[in-house]
């Protein structure tokens, strides 16, 4: 798999570099995000040092390792990546747009790279040479227009031609004052090709200048000589690249080049140079003085060309997001973590479980003693009690991530996505430094960036329109993370066009949904979480095919979210997801039915309280009601959904839990409510199935496997 | 109780080892490398709506394993619970299930010439999950492919939407 490593130390050595390629892509993937971060934030015409200088550490660093490692092409881009940068921070050049897009996309091939050796070197690699090309031609100080491929070197004098100056073979030029100009760092060149037995052979090498772009140009030449075929060609790359190339179509003894000496006009006589700037000169046959001389004069033209800085640029356009100090943080925030690999996180949560189970058991146990007689112990188990909640706490907390990496990615995708489309969005974060657990963090970012998708697509206006509707031309869009009680809630608010209300009821009763008029606003926002809903009269390849919606609300169902819509037409638009905190420790209310105890996630209860038959009322098909003050509900008899075997007719169930979840309230009739505690939530799926409104289990103190409850599909049950 | 010791690596000749256990009067054999440990029977919390003859979860060490009741499933005739009923953890690939069984016997270790090919009759059991019938002295084993038993459709381990 590996690429041959270049010193042939032997299989051992192999081996051994093999162990070391994880802790390198992963290091290098976050080398990149970090570049990509700065990049984006970069304030072109004050750039800091510190800034510059951060960006050029992480290619430094990418290219040290892959060079390391052997993996050429990443070594070779980061490579001139390093030296674009180098100017920069030297303060050579000045930063302007292009250079930025081309660190952008460069950095973006290097993951491409990176993420094809990772994955063992199949595959097509992404090619790098345009890339190359035009980040050194900005690292030139020359504009990247359409030219020149293979790096002309940032050290002058590209014109020493390897092949020898031969004089008296240079055909006679019937001279065409109407020559085009060279473009800026090209050199005007003779390619003499032969003789060979099939001349037409010749003639493939000008489909590589056809094939390449930037290659440089190539003219057919009269030639007097037979068999032999006779180009004029100008070029930025080396007669070595250039052999190189041509060595395709023909072989390289058969191939020689001269500089380009335009004759005048009147007669044969080679001329001497032509005009100043960075024009190759053509230097007289055989004078070694005057080739020197033109030479130099190459190169000095070259230097003065080099350093032109252009003028300095506008700032970067859109998608700016944490102001530059964050920048500056994250380029020093390097040493004080410590990477630890995420199966190890996960035991140690696993044994904190234990252990909360182990000293909820102990505390069982413990209620029946005497005060008196056990005092110390008693005191020792409510230590105990308080050490493991702490413990706990700090542990969760381990897993427990920043949003700033979920909100990372969108500043990038928005710019450009905005371009695509060519809307002007801006890009504001809130509560970056708010925590949510790791497995949280994997799966919430597809769906955040669908949300965040279908706000640029949809929502934001096109800037004229904006203008139109007296708005600022430019969109926002938000992202903001904050706590509220034992959730996360992350908010996606744009101010674009917002929701239309009669769009969507029409297009609701078209796909023949039931809806009605009376339907609440929020009711008929969240008609576009239906499968295959879209509104939308272009189906772009962003968005609009109405698939997305109803698998964002899957996705947040599924990590037991919750997901709302407010909209006023016109002015925007907010998504605001729901996410518990942990997955893993809850605190739950456990209830009796029968023999059976039942636990209830506390943060799902509302009220309980004793019923009496006549409170409930029954009404067609066997539903039945309960009025609790002013409001109806549905009454879900848990004896009734699980089936729970009465064996003591003396019990029944006399007590309304009511729970809410997902915007609707119902109550639940239980026995008994036992208590409540902190339960550690095992999952029932890994070894049996999903079982209907049951999102897990629990151990309860004596050992034994307690149900918890889905209070989302029960709630949704009585829905219907 | 405890766990069986594991010994069962195929010897040279390509013998493997079963652990044998009885159903009513029939005995079965299954892989001992699939057997996690052997213990007696708890009374697991019921799960609603299952099939009769999955008792319910229990609690095993901190994991929650399904239990199943082999002799409910197999139709035999005799179901009792008490204190000689065993159920067998097995730690299968893609889960942990206890099976319930009337008795565990011996570890047997069967050469391929003591297997012989079971045939085709209509049974409960369904025959891709027969390996064969082994025959030690006079007792024969019904060689179950216990993987394959515990992850059809039929036991109620295995959503249809797996």
């Amino acid at each position: 798999m590996a690429e041959s490593y270049q010193e042939g130390t032997g299989g051992g050595a192999d081996f051994d570099l093999t162990q070391f390629y994880q802790i390198f892509f992963e290091e290098a993937g976050e080398n990149l995000d970090q570049m990509e971060h700065i990049l984006l934030d970069l304030n072109l015409s004050s750039a800091n040092d510190e800034e510059l200088n951060g960006i050029f550490r992480c290619a430094h660093s990418i290219k040290g390792g892959s060079a390391t490692f052997g993996f050429a092409d990443v070594a070779e881009l980061t490579h001139q990546m390093e030296s674009l940068l180098d100017r920069l921070r030297r303060h050579e050049i000045q930063p302007i747009p292009e250079m930025v897009d081309v660190l952008l996309e460069s950095a973006d091939a290097s993951r491409s790279l990176l993420a094809r050796h990772q994955a063992g070197g199949q595959g097509e690699a992404v090619s790098t040479t345009s890339l190359v090309q035009r980040i050194s031609q900005l690292a030139a100080g020359t504009a990247p227009t359409a030219a020149p491929v293979a790096a002309p070197p940032l050290a002058p004098a590209p014109v020493a031609p390897a092949a020898p100056v031969k004089g008296a073979t240079t055909a006679p030029v019937p001279s065409t004052p109407a020559l085009p100009a060279l473009a800026p760092g090209q050199r005007r060149i003779e390619v003499q090709i032969g003789p060979l037995e099939h001349v037409t052979q010749a003639d493939a090498v000008k489909e590589l200048f056809r094939d390449i772009p930037g290659l440089g140009s190539i003219s057919d030449l009269p030639s007097d000589q037979a068999q032999t075929r006779l180009f004029l060609v100008d070029t930025s790359s080396t007669d070595d690249d250039l052999l190189d190339l041509f060595a395709f179509h023909v072989s390289k003894d058969q191939v020689h080049i001269r500089p380009y000496i335009q004759l005048s006009e009147t007669d044969g006589a080679p001329f001497a140079l032509f005009g100043e700037s960075s024009e190759a000169p053509a230097s007289g046959a055989g004078v070694a003085g005057k080739i020197e001389a033109t030479v130099l004069a190459a190169s000095t033209a070259v230097a003065v060309a080099a350093p032109v800085a252009p003028p300095p640029p506008a700032p970067a356009a859109a998608a700016s997001a944490a102001p530059p100090k964050a920048a500056s943080q994250a380029a020093q925030m390097e040493s004080t973590t410590i990477r630890v690999a995420v199966n190890k996180v996960d035991q140690l949560i696993n044994l904190v479980g234990e252990l909360v189970i182990t000293q909820a058991m102990l505390a069982q146990n413990s209620r029946g003693l005497d005060t008196g007689m056990y005092q110390q112990l008693l005191a020792g188990l409510v230590d105990l009690d308080r050490n493991t909640r702490d413990l706990q706490e700090s542990v969760m907390s381990i897993r427990m991530i920043p949003m700033s990496v979920v909100f990372s990615r969108f500043p990038r995708m928005l710019r450009d996505l905005a371009n695509k489309l060519g809307k002007k969005v801006d890009f504001v974060t809130l509560g970056e430094s708010t925590e949510l657990d790791k497995g949280l963090v994997e799966k919430i970012t597809d769906p955040l960036t669908h949300l965040v998708r279908n706000s640029c697509d949809h929502g934001i206006e096109m800037p004229t329109d904006r203008l139109a509707n007296g708005k600022s031309e430019h969109g926002t869009i938000t992202l903001a993370a904050s706590h509220q009680g034992g959730s996360i809630v992350i908010e996606v608010r744009d101010d674009g066009r917002g929701l239309s209300r009669e769009k969507i009821l029409r297009k609701a009763r078209e796909r023949e949904l039931d809806v009605s008029d009376q339907m609440s606003d929020s009711e008929v926002w969240l008609l576009i979480f239906a499968p295959g809903f879209s509104t939308a009269d272009v189906v772009t390849d962003v968005s609009g095919r109405g698939v997305g919606l109803d698998v964002v609300k899957r996705n947040i169902a599924a990590l037991n979210g919750t997901v709302e819509i407010d909209s006023v037409e016109g002015r925007g638009m907010t998504v605001s997801v729901r996410l518990p905190l942990t997955l893993a420790i809850m605190d739950g209310m456990s209830v009796a039915v029968g023999d059976e105890v039942y636990i209830l996630p506390l943060s799902s209860v509302v009220e309980s309280f004793q019923v009496n038959s006549d409170d409930v009322s029954t009404v067609a098909q066997g539903a039945q009601l309960v009025k609790v003050r002013d409001e109806y509900m549905p009454v879900i008899a848990l004896e009734k959904i699980f089936q729970i075997p009465r064996r003591d007719q003396e019990k029944s169930s006399t007590i309304m839990v009511v729970v809410e979840a997902e915007g609707s309230r119902v109550a639940l009739l239980v026995d008994e409510l036992l208590g409540q505690h902190q339960v550690v939530v095992k999952n029932l799926e890994s070894n049996y199935r999903k079982v209907p409104n049951v999102s897990g289990a629990t151990i309860l103190g004596d050992g034994k496997v307690a149900l918890i409850l889905d209070i989302g599909g029960l709630v949704r049950r009585a829905r219907h | 109780m405890g766990a069986v010791g594991k010994t069962g690596e195929a010897t040279a000749s390509g013998a493997r080892e079963y652990l044998t256990f009885r159903l009513d009067q029939e005995e079965y054999g299954i892989d001992i490398l699939k057997v996690q440990e052997i213990r007696g029977y708890e009374s697991p919390t019921r799960i609603a709506n299952a099939p009769d003859f999955i008792k319910g979860v229990v609690n095993l060490r901190g994991t929650i394993v399904p239990i199943v009741d082999m002799r409910l499933k197999f139709n035999c005739i005799n179901v009792e619970y008490n204190s000689f009923t065993v159920v067998i953890v097995l730690n299968l690939r893609h889960r942990v299930v206890g099976i319930v069984v009337d008795s565990v016997s011996d570890v047997m270790e069967l050469a391929p010439e003591s297997i012989r090919a079971a045939p085709d009759i209509e049974s409960v059991i369904d025959n891709n999950c027969i390996l064969g019938l082994g025959s030690v002295a006079e007792r024969m084993l019904i060689l179950l492919d216990i993987e394959k038993l515990m992850s059809g459709l039929d036991m109620g381990l295995v959503s249809s939407g797996e």
